[in-house]
């Protein structure tokens, strides 16, 4: 079998992205769309959330991409730091916005959802908090990369920068586990047709087949975007190095 | 064809409008930017022979 590594060849990688990209696309559009509409248009309203619930659709995908892209760009940076494969560190680097988009997204619908059911826009709740965290960053990340000319020393910096940063993207996943306490309620889409007997509350069915669509429709939607970001990147950096030739020539 | 969304009508429209609006304009930037550095780069790949 093939090693993934033969892929850290930025050549390979371009071909592999050309080919991938249509049908990544597709199929992130088929998920998303569909998804959106079973949620929005499908689905009765909760009996205690009312319509507000049709915001599941969006809050919950985009708040595990957003952390969940931070742990690719951990394994990215890693992976830089093991292997100095420029590619990893490109893929970090073309990561960052679209995890910065879903962390807005996440904090914006989680604002939006909060204001009725809470009465409250935001509140310094443990998952809440992290989450801004994280967010700011994202941010750091983003400004840190433009802020350095050498790439080897960004990639560096910007590595040291996500290990650091994965701290609170782990406690973005688990602070309601960790604090039981704050506005937020506890882990219940991954719960959704939990086994029989279990007691816990949970989201139903009825909304969380549409969910689990969005969440691949997300998921699908970031894959599609790496492949094309990072491709981004590495013309970038190769029109970047014909044009030092150019300039000693 | 529109679901009734009762008084929370403007919570969950503003909620969808907003997120839309951001993963559409995340993925205007990300094709243009594809389509700035390929075009860049075959001008300067030319230009190298």
């Amino acid at each position: 079998m093939a090693s993934i590594w033969q892929y850290a060849n930025p050549a390979k990688f371009m071909r592999l992205s050309d080919t991938l990209l249509p049908w990544v696309s597709l199929a992130a559009a088929l998920c998303l769309v569909g998804g959106l509409i079973w949620g929005f248009f499908f689905t009765p309203d909760d009996f205690r959330q009312g319509s507000t619930v049709k915001i599941i659709y969006l809050h919950v995908p985009a708040a595990l991409m957003a952390i969940n892209i931070w742990f690719m760009m951990l394994v990215a940076s890693l992976a830089w730091f093991i292997r100095r494969q420029h590619i990893s560190a490109l893929a970090a680097k073309a990561a960052a916005p679209i995890g910065a988009v879903m962390t807005v997204i996440a904090l914006l619908t989680g604002a939006i959802w909060g204001e009725p059911m809470w009465g409250t826009w935001w509140v310094w709740d443990p998952r809440l908090t992290s989450f801004l965290i994280l967010f700011l960053f994202y941010l750091g990340y983003i400004a840190l990369w433009e802020a350095i000319e050498n790439p080897e020393t960004a990639s560096d910096l910007t590595a040291i920068l996500c290990l650091v940063g994965s701290v609170f993207a782990v406690l973005s996943r688990y602070a309601v586990n960790f604090w039981n306490q704050g506005l937020h309620q506890g882990a219940s889409v991954m719960r959704a047709g939990a086994i029989a007997g279990d007691t816990e509350e949970r989201v139903s069915n009825v909304f969380a087949a549409p969910l689990f669509m969005c969440i691949a429709g997300f998921g699908l939607l970031f894959v599609a975007l790496i492949l094309m970001r990072t491709s981004t990147e590495i013309r970038k950096r190769r029109a970047a190095a014909l044009m030092a030739r150019e300039r000693m020539s | 064809m529109m679901p009734d969304l009762g008084k929370y009508a403007g919570t969950v429209l503003s909620a969808y409008g907003a997120s839309i609006i951001l993963i559409v304009g995340l993925v205007w930037l990300s094709v243009r930017a594809a389509k700035k550095s390929k075009k860049a780069l075959d001008k300067l790949e030319q230009n190298d022979g």
